[in-house]
C-alpha cells in the first residue's frame, strides 16, 4: 500500500495549489476511499462513532449486493429461457450457471459502469464549483439507478437518465442531503417518461438478442407479471416463483426473497427504517384487501380480475419490495419525523399498489408513488411537528 | 353519488390545476414561502371556487347558452350569448373575490396583510377563470357536479401551494447554488412535483 500512499503524496501539492486545483475533489475522494481520511477536529466536541456517510452508504451496497447478483444470473437465465435453451427439469442447476452469469454480467456491468462515470463526473465537476469534497451520496445511487432499469436499456439513456437526476434531482439543490426527491428515483421517473418505449412493455425486459441458429421459443412473451395482468387480468408466473425471483423485471427488482435479507440487514444496522418498511407493508396489504373487496364493482372482467388477486401477490409481483426497501428508506427524501415515517410508509404501499392496478399505463408504477410521496414527505413532517407543538403548548398553559 | 366522488378525485389528482394545466402559476409562485400563508390563500382560492362555480354554471344554463333563455320566451331558442362567457364569468368571480376580502379582512387581519395584493388578485387568477371555462367546455350535468368540480380543483390547489410550501421551507437548510435562489429553483421543484403528479395521468375514473 505504501506505493499508492507515495502517489497521492506525490500529487497533492499539484491539486492543492498548482494548476490542477479543479481535480482536488477527486484526489481527495480517491485518497479517502483508500485511506483513513489524515484531516481531524482541533476542538470541541466529537461524535465517536465509526458511522459517518461512507460507512452508511457502503452499508446500503452491502444489501443491494445479493439482489444485484441475482439480478446479473436472471438475466442471463431469462435470455436462454426465451430461446428454449434450458431444461426446465433441472432447476436451480440451470439457474446458478457460469453461462448465465457471464451473459447477466455483459449487459449489466457496463450499465453499472456508465452509471458511475456520467453521475460521478457531475458530482465531481459540482464539487470543483462550490469547492467541498465529492459526497459519497452517489454511491448507492449509481448503483440503484442501473437495478431500476429493464436489461435492454441502451447505455445512452442510462446515461442521460443519470446526469438528469444528479443534475436536477441533486446538485441544483446543494448535493447530497439537500435535495427532495429520491436520485434514483429521479433517473427512473425521468427514462420512463423519457423513453417509454424502453422501459415498459413486453419487449425490453428479456434480452432476445439471437445469434445464428437460435431462435425465441414460440410462444415466449416478454411481458412482466404485472404487465399481464394489466392488459389480460390474469398472469403465467406463480407467486413462489415471483418470491424467488425466476420472473422478468428490472434488474434488481425480481428476487423479494433476497431483497428482504437486504432489508433486514439494512434494519439490523439501523440504516433503512423499519417504520417505513412496515408501514409500506400496512398500506400495501390494506389497498389489496381493500381491492378484493372492491372488485367485484368494477365494470371491465380484466380490472375484477387484477384487483381480485390476493393481496400477497402484490408483495411479490412488480418492484414493490425493492421499492420499499431500497428506496423508500431514502433518509434524504423521506419524511423526517417518526410519526410522519408512518404515515408516509403507509400512504408509499398504498397508493403504489393503487396506482398499478388504476393506471392501465404504469402497472410498474411503484417508483411513481414514492415520488409523490416524496413531494409530499415536508409537509407531513410539517405538520406532525405543528402537531407536537400544539400539543406541548396545551401542556404548558394546563 | 359515485360520479360526484369521480369528479372530486379526478379534479384533485388527475386534472390537477397546477400540475396538468399549469393554471394559478403566479400566486403559487409568489405565496408559497411559508405554508401559513399557502394555506389562507389555497383555502380563499378553494372558496372562490367553490362558489363561483355553480353561479357560474347557472348563468351558463340559464341564460348564455344557446337555448338556454327559453324559460323567459320560448322565441329565444335560436339565441346564443355564450361569447359573453368570458366577461360574465369574471364578473362573478371578481364579485365573489370582494367578498371573499371583506371576511378575510374582517376575520383575520393577520392572514390579509400576509396575503397582500394576491387576495384581490384571486380575482384574475387564471385557475377560478379556468375552472369556469372547463366546466363550460366539460358540460357537467347539474349542478351539483359543477360544485364538486370547483370543490376538487380548489383542495388539488390548495394541496399543491401547501406541498411547495413546505419544500420551500426545508430548502432554507440546502445551499441552491446562487443564481437559482428564489424562484430559480421553485421553477425546478414544480417541475419535478409534475412528474410525481403524472403517477396519476391517464387513469380513468
Amino acid at each position: 500500500m505504501k506505493f499508492i500512499q507515495n502517489i497521492f503524496d506525490a500529487t497533492r501539492p499539484a491539486v492543492t495549489t498548482g494548476k490542477l486545483k479543479p481535480l482536488y475533489p477527486l484526489h481527495n475522494a480517491l485518497e479517502t476511499m483508500m485511506f483513513v481520511p489524515d484531516h481531524n477536529a482541533h476542538s470541541g466536541a466529537h461524535v465517536r462513532d465509526a458511522i459517518d456517510l461512507k460507512r452508511t452508504m457502503v452499508t446500503v451496497i452491502f444489501a443491494l449486493v445479493p439482489a444485484l447478483l441475482f439480478g446479473i444470473f436472471n438475466g442471463g437465465y431469462q435470455h436462454y429461457k426465451a430461446l428454449g435453451l434450458l431444461n426446465e427439469a433441472m432447476g436451480w442447476g440451470q439457474f446458478f450457471t457460469l453461462d448465465n452469469f457471464i451473459f447477466g454480467a455483459w449487459k449489466i456491468v457496463p450499465m453499472i459502469a456508465v452509471t458511475y462515470m456520467a453521475g460521478l463526473g457531475v458530482e465531481i465537476y459540482f464539487a470543483g464549483i462550490n469547492k467541498h469534497p465529492v459526497n459519497e451520496g452517489f454511491l448507492v445511487s449509481g448503483l440503484l439507478i442501473p437495478m431500476t432499469m429493464p436489461i435492454d436499456m441502451p447505455l445512452w439513456m442510462v446515461a442521460i437518465s443519470t446526469i438528469f437526476a444528479v443534475l436536477i434531482g441533486k446538485e441544483v439543490f446543494g448535493g447530497t442531503g439537500m435535495n427532495i426527491l429520491n436520485p434514483a428515483l429521479t433517473a427512473r421517473a425521468f427514462a420512463f417518461f423519457a423513453y417509454p418505449s424502453f422501459m415498459s412493455g413486453d419487449k425490453v425486459w428479456v434480452n432476445t438478442s439471437v445469434e445464428a441458429g437460435q431462435s425465441v421459443v414460440d410462444g415466449f412473451s416478454g411481458a412482466t407479471a404485472l404487465g399481464q395482468y394489466a392488459t389480460t387480468g390474469s398472469t403465467s408466473f406463480g407467486a413462489w416463483d415471483a418470491f424467488l425471483g425466476l420472473i422478468p423485471g428490472s434488474i434488481g427488482e425480481t428476487s423479494t426473497l433476497l431483497i428482504v435479507l437486504g432489508g433486514i440487514y439494512l434494519i439490523a444496522t439501523g440504516i433503512g427504517s423499519w417504520k417505513i418498511m412496515l408501514g409500506s407493508t400496512l398500506g400495501a396489504v390494506a389497498m389489496g384487501l381493500l381491492f378484493n373487496w372492491a372488485a367485484p364493482h368494477m365494470i371491465t372482467e380484466s380490472q375484477q380480475q387484477f384487483m381480485s388477486i390476493p393481496f400477497y401477490y402484490h408483495l411479490v409481483f412488480g418492484s414493490w419490495a425493492f421499492a420499499t426497501v431500497f428506496m423508500a428508506t431514502d433518509p434524504v427524501s423521506a419524511a423526517h419525523t417518526e410519526r410522519g415515517k408512518w404515515i408516509y410508509g403507509f400512504l408509499v404501499g398504498f397508493l403504489g399498489i393503487m396506482i398499478r392496478v388504476f393506471n392501465p399505463a404504469y402497472p410498474e408504477g411503484m417508483m411513481l408513488a414514492i415520488l409523490f410521496m416524496n413531494v409530499m414527505a415536508p409537509m407531513i413532517d410539517h405538520y406532525v411537528v405543528n402537531a407536537n407543538i400544539q400539543k406541548r403548548l396545551k401542556r404548558v398553559k394546563a | 353519488m359515485q360520479d360526484l366522488l369521480n369528479i372530486f378525485v379526478k379534479s384533485i389528482f388527475i386534472d390537477n390545476m397546477i400540475f396538468a394545466y399549469f393554471l394559478g402559476m403566479c400566486s403559487y409562485l409568489a405565496v408559497s414561502k411559508t405554508v401559513k400563508t399557502a394555506v389562507g390563500l389555497g383555502l380563499a382560492v378553494t372558496f372562490v371556487l367553490t362558489i363561483t362555480l355553480p353561479v357560474n354554471y347557472l348563468l351558463e344554463t340559464k341564460v348564455l347558452k344557446q337555448g338556454a333563455l327559453t324559460w323567459l320566451d320560448p322565441s329565444f331558442a335560436d339565441l346564443d350569448l355564450s361569447f359573453l362567457s368570458f366577461i360574465m364569468f369574471i364578473a362573478v368571480i371578481a364579485a365573489m373575490v370582494q367578498l371573499v376580502e371583506m371576511v378575510v379582512e374582517k376575520f383575520a387581519p393577520a392572514l390579509y396583510s400576509a396575503l397582500g395584493i394576491f387576495l384581490p388578485l384571486i380575482a384574475v387568477n387564471c385557475s377560478i377563470l379556468g375552472g369556469s371555462l372547463f366546466m363550460q367546455e366539460r358540460a357537467y350535468e347539474n349542478i351539483g357536479q359543477a360544485t364538486v368540480f370547483g370543490f376538487g380543483s380548489g383542495i388539488g390547489w390548495l394541496l399543491a401551494i401547501v406541498a411547495i410550501a413546505a419544500i420551500r421551507e426545508r430548502l432554507k437548510y440546502s445551499h441552491v447554488p446562487a443564481p437559482l435562489r428564489g424562484l430559480g429553483i421553485t421553477f425546478i421543484i414544480t417541475g419535478l412535483m409534475g412528474m410525481a403528479f403524472m403517477s396519476f395521468m391517464g387513469i380513468k375514473l
